[in-house]
């Protein structure tokens, strides 16, 4: 990596209230992998899932946290919200199941994908929540299987 | 075919001048549901959309497109405009509906991406 840089740890907070500013980190992220010349297909795997995580944030959440460090080997990606909490996690990971509102739909978003296609498009995924406490997503592409 | 081309074929209008219109492009995407773009990389060029937001720049974005093309009149804002040549893209508005637009492109060559 770029001037010899173990590591580098990216933090980035995502409103609740401004749907048009969800993306903000993940375009962020995108730039500057692709300034330390990681592989494009890597890079574009990071930025999908970390922007479907960053939306989940702002229309199920109420907003939330995101760090994220990169490292020669890999992009690990840490989610985490104070929200409502996902009661079923493996019916929220089925394709297709989404309890956004139509004003959500409206805006191009909530076809139930987002969590299937983070899980896709990364080497690792982990989630846990707890209603009523919050949500934690894990994951990381490995930049050698990219 | 050229961005240029795809100008004349929709009778689309050009809404970030500085764009560059020589650039090729060989496949595209028509949707609404900025998931459905996300979830098939495909290596396409140029997204088709009645959407109006700013998430449809940060989706192609995401995907690496190069043109946005609003159907159906669509004239996404300042704020849209201003992340899109941030970006370097193209964003294009038509008359035409999806079907139209889609049908009108395909007619001319450009295609969906590979599967
Ligand atoms: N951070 C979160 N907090 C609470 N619920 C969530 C969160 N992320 C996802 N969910 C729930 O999981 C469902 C599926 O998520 P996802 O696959 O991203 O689809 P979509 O966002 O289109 O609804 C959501 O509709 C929502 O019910
Ligand atoms: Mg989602």
């Amino acid at each position: 990596m770029a001037n010899g840089e173990e590591k580098i740890v990216l933090q980035y907070q995502v409103p609740g209230d401004d749907f048009t500013r969800a993306g903000e980190a993940s375009a962020d992220l995108k730039a500057r992998l692709k300034r330390l010349g990681f592989p494009a297909a890597a890079v574009r795997k990071a930025a999908i899932s970390l922007y479907e995580g960053e939306i989940n944030l702002a229309i199920h959440a109420g907003g939330g946290e995101i760090r994220v460090e990169v490292t020669p080997e890999r992009i690990e990606m840490w989610l985490d919200d104070e929200g409502p909490g996902i009661p079923d996690i493996a019916l929220a990971m089925s394709e297709g199941y989404s309890t956004a509102p139509d004003e959500v739909r409206s805006l191009g978003f909530g076809a139930g994908m987002g969590l299937p296609n983070m899980k896709k498009y990364t080497d690792s995924f982990e989630i846990t929540s707890e209603v009523g406490r919050g949500t934690h997503i894990r994951m990381a592409v490995e930049i050698g299987r990219s | 075919m050229k961005i240029s081309d795809i100008i004349q074929i929709l009778d689309a209008q050009l809404l970030t001048p500085q764009a560059d219109l020589d650039r090729e492009v060989h496949t595209a995407c028509g949707s609404d549901m900025m998931s459905d773009v996300l979830a098939f990389v495909k290596d396409q060029s140029v997204l088709i959309t009645g959407l109006n937001n700013p998430q449809v720049v940060r989706t192609a974005d995401m995907m690496d497109m190069i043109c946005i093309v609003f159907v159906r009149g669509k004239r996404p804002d300042a704020g849209i405009l201003a992340l899109a040549n941030e970006r370097d893209m193209a964003i294009l508005c038509t008359e035409h509906t999806m079907f139209t637009a889609c049908g009108l492109l395909y007619e001319q060559g450009l295609r969906g991406g590979v599967h």
